[in-house]
C-alpha cells in the first residue's frame, strides 16, 4: 500500500505544479497586456523623446522572447523552461535573472517562516494541550482570552503595533530591513546577531498570532481525546499523570493538528508576505512587493510559481510523513 | 426580547461580536453626519497635521482628512468583504450540497479541486489575477477577484457537514417517502445547517476582508478609493512609522482590529449556536 499512496500524493503534487504553470502562463495573456511594449513605451517616456522605431523594437524583443510564435508553442516552451526552473530575466533589474533574485531572497523567508511556524506550532500545541488538562496550573486559564483575540488579528497588523511599541517608542529593536544599513553580510557572529535582532520583530508578530490558532485547535482535540475510554483505562491502571498526558492524550490529539498544518501553510505564507513588506525584510515578500511596484511580470510569475511548488512539495512531504505518525492511515485505502 | 437577552448572557462571544460591529456601524453613521466624505480625497486638507479639533484623526501627507477617509473607507472595505464573502459562501454551499448529496463523479471533481486549491497560497493567485487586469481596479472588481477563490474553504467544510447529515434518519425517511433531491436539500438539510452556514459566512467575510487588505497593502488595490487597506498602503509607501506620523496608521489599525475581532467573536458565538455541545468544553 505504501508505494501506491506515495505515488498518488506525488501525482497530486505534479498536478499542482502543472496548474500553477498553466495559470501563470494564461492569466496574464487573457488580459491582453503586452509587457515588452509597455516597458519600452515607459522607457521612451522617461527618456523624454518620441521613439520612432518603437514598433520595430517591440517586434525584435518579441522575437527574442519568443512572443511572435503561436500560443501553443509559447505554452510548450514555457512549460519546458519552467520545468528547468528557468524564469527568464527580470525586466526591472535586467542583467539579473529571476532565479538569482529569488535565490537571494529564499534563505531569508525560509529561515524566518520555518522557525516561526515550527515554534508557534510546537508552543501552541503544547499550550493548547495544557489548557485542556485539568491538572494544569490555574493561571493558565487566563491565557485563553488573549490568545483568542490575538489569533483574530492579521500578522502584519500586529507587526505594525509591535514596531511602534518595541522599535519606535522603546527603541529596543531595529525597525526596518534584514540587517543594519552599514553591515557587510558575512558569516561571523556580529552579523548573525544583527540579523537575529532584525528578525525578532517580524518573527514575534507571526508567532504571537499563530500560536493562538494552534492552541485553540489542540485544546479542542484534547477535550475529545480525554473523553476516550483508553485514557480512562490508562488512568485506572495507575499510570503516571505525565505518561497519560504525553503518550495517551497529546500523542493522539496532535494528529489532526499536523493535517491542519499542511492545510494552513498557504495561509501562513500569504500572511508572512505582508509581514515582510511591513518590515522591509529582504525575503520573497519584499521582492514580490518591489516587482509589483515595478510591474516586473517575470519576477512576479517566477515567485508565484516557485512558492506554489515549494508549498506543494512541503504538503507532499507532510503527506508522506503522516502515515508514520498515524499508523492507521497506511492500512486504509483512500 | 427577554429571551434574546437571556440567550445573549449565556453566549457572551455573540454579544461581544455584535457590540463591536455595531460600534463600527455607529461610527460610520455618526461620522458621515459630521464630516464631508469628499475630504477623503487628496489635497482637501493641510498635509500631515496631527489630530486636532478640526481634524480629529489628523491628516496624511497627500492632504486627506483621515477622519473622512475612515468614514468613507470602512463601508468600502466591508463591502468588498460582504460581496466576496456572499458569492464565495453561496457558490461553496451549492457545490458542497451537489458534491455531498449526489456523490459520484461530481463529488470527486469538486472535492479534488477544492483540496488542491486550498494547498495553494490564495494571496499569490489573487496577485497574479490582479496584476493581469489592465488599468486601475474598482472596489467591485476587487470583490469579484477575491470571490474567485473564496468558495474553496466553504465548499470543503460544508461538504463534510452535509456528508454527516445525509445519513440521519429523517433524511432517509424523506427519501423513502419520495421526496426529490432538491427538495431534500432545501427542506431537510438546509434548515438544519443554517447556523453553521451563518458562521461560515461570517468567516468567509473575514477572510475576504483579510485578502482584500493584503492585496491593497501590496499596491494592487483600487488606487482611487480610500479603503482601509489602501490607507495602510500609503502608510507603508510613505514610511509613516519611521517618520513618526503615528496618527496616520493608528486610525486604520484600530478600525481593522475592531472589524476582525468583531467578526471573530461573531463566528465563535454562531458556532456555539450551531454546535451547542461546544458549551460543555468551554
Amino acid at each position: 500500500m505504501r508505494p501506491a499512496y506515495i505515488a498518488r500524493r506525488f501525482g497530486v503534487f505534479l498536478l499542482i505544479v502543472w496548474l500553477a504553470a498553466t495559470l501563470n502562463f494564461f492569466l496574464p495573456r487573457l488580459s491582453g497586456q503586452d509587457p515588452v511594449r509597455a516597458k519600452l513605451l515607459e522607457q521612451a517616456a522617461l527618456g523624454g523623446y518620441v521613439q520612432g522605431g518603437i514598433e520595430e523594437m517591440t517586434r525584435e524583443y518579441e522575437r527574442r522572447f519568443g512572443l511572435d510564435q503561436p500560443l501553443w508553442r509559447q505554452y510548450l516552451t514555457y512549460l519546458r523552461d519552467v520545468s528547468r526552473l528557468d524564469f527568464n530575466y527580470s525586466i526591472a533589474n535586467y542583467p539579473r535573472t529571476v532565479n538569482e533574485l529569488i535565490a537571494d531572497a529564499v534563505p531569508w523567508t525560509v529561515s524566518l517562516l520555518g522557525t516561526t511556524t515550527l515554534l508557534s506550532f510546537g508552543i501552541g500545541s503544547l499550550l493548547g494541550a495544557l489548557l485542556a488538562w485539568p491538572r494544569a496550573p490555574r493561571w493558565m486559564r487566563w491565557l485563553m482570552p488573549p490568545l483568542w483575540a490575538l489569533h483574530a488579528i492579521p500578522f502584519f497588523l500586529l507587526g505594525l503595533i509591535l514596531t511602534y511599541l518595541l522599535a519606535f517608542r522603546l527603541p529596543l529593536l531595529p525597525i526596518f530591513g534584514g540587517y543594519s544599513a552599514g553591515a557587510v553580510p558575512a558569516l561571523n557572529w556580529r552579523f548573525a546577531w544583527d540579523v537575529f535582532q532584525h528578525a525578532l520583530l517580524p518573527a514575534l508578530s507571526i508567532i504571537l498570532v499563530s500560536t493562538g490558532g494552534w492552541a485553540l485547535g489542540m485544546r479542542g482535540m484534547m477535550v475529545t481525546t480525554m473523553g476516550e475510554d483508553y485514557v480512562l483505562f490508562a488512568e485506572a491502571k495507575g499510570l503516571k499523570a505525565s505518561t497519560v498526558f504525553l503518550r495517551y492524550c497529546v500523542r493522539n490529539a496532535v494528529l489532526p493538528q499536523v493535517t491542519a498544518l499542511a492545510l494552513a501553510l498557504g495561509q501562513i505564507l500569504s500572511g508572512a508576505v505582508l509581514v515582510e513588506v511591513i518590515f522591509g525584510y529582504p525575503g520573497i515578500g519584499t521582492l514580490l512587493y518591489q516587482a509589483i511596484r515595478e510591474n516586473d511580470h517575470f519576477v512576479i510569475q517566477g515567485i508565484v510559481f516557485t512558492v506554489i511548488v515549494a508549498l506543494g512539495f512541503t504538503t507532499f512531504v507532510l503527506d508522506v510523513i503522516y502515515p508514520w505518525l498515524d499508523p492507521r492511515i497506511s492500512d486504509r485505502r483512500g | 426580547m427577554r429571551a434574546a437577552y437571556h440567550y445573549i448572557r449565556r453566549n457572551p462571544s455573540l454579544a461581544l461580536g455584535i457590540a463591536l460591529l455595531a460600534a463600527l456601524a455607529l461610527f460610520v453613521v455618526i461620522g458621515s453626519l459630521m464630516v464631508d466624505t469628499e475630504n477623503a480625497r487628496p489635497l482637501s486638507a493641510p498635509a500631515l497635521r496631527p489630530p486636532s479639533a478640526d481634524y480629529p484623526f489628523g491628516t496624511d501627507r497627500q492632504g486627506r482628512d483621515l477622519f473622512a477617509v475612515m468614514v468613507a473607507g470602512t463601508p468600502l472595505t466591508l463591502r468588498i468583504g460582504f460581496v466576496a464573502g456572499f458569492i464565495g459562501v453561496g457558490l461553496g454551499t451549492a457545490l458542497a450540497f451537489i458534491a455531498a448529496y449526489y456523490r459520484g463523479l461530481a463529488d470527486t471533481v469538486i472535492r479534488g479541486v477544492a483540496d488542491i486549491g486550498l494547498t495553494v497560497p490564495g494571496l499569490l493567485v489573487l496577485i497574479i489575477i490582479a496584476v493581469s487586469i489592465k488599468g486601475t481596479l474598482t472596489v467591485n472588481q476587487m470583490a469579484i477577484i477575491i470571490a474567485s477563490l473564496a468558495w474553496l474553504y466553504p465548499t470543503r467544510t460544508i461538504r463534510a457537514q452535509v456528508l454527516s447529515l445525509r445519513e440521519r434518519g429523517y433524511v432517509e425517511v424523506a427519501r423513502l417517502s419520495g421526496m426529490s433531491g432538491p427538495g431534500i436539500i432545501f427542506f431537510e438539510l438546509m434548515p438544519n445547517l443554517l447556523p453553521y452556514l451563518a458562521a461560515t459566512l461570517v468567516n468567509g467575510v473575514s477572510a475576504a476582508i483579510l485578502a482584500s487588505i493584503g492585496l491593497e497593502v501590496l499596491g494592487l488595490g483600487p488606487i482611487d478609493s480610500p479603503t482601509l487597506g489602501m490607507t495602510l498602503y500609503w502608510v507603508n509607501f510613505n514610511a509613516a512609522m519611521i517618520n513618526g506620523w503615528w496618527w496616520w496608521w493608528t486610525a486604520p489599525t484600530v478600525i481593522i482590529l475592531t472589524v476582525f475581532l468583531g467578526l471573530f467573536f461573531l463566528t465563535v458565538g454562531l458556532d456555539e449556536i450551531a454546535n451547542p455541545r461546544l458549551r460543555r468544553s468551554a
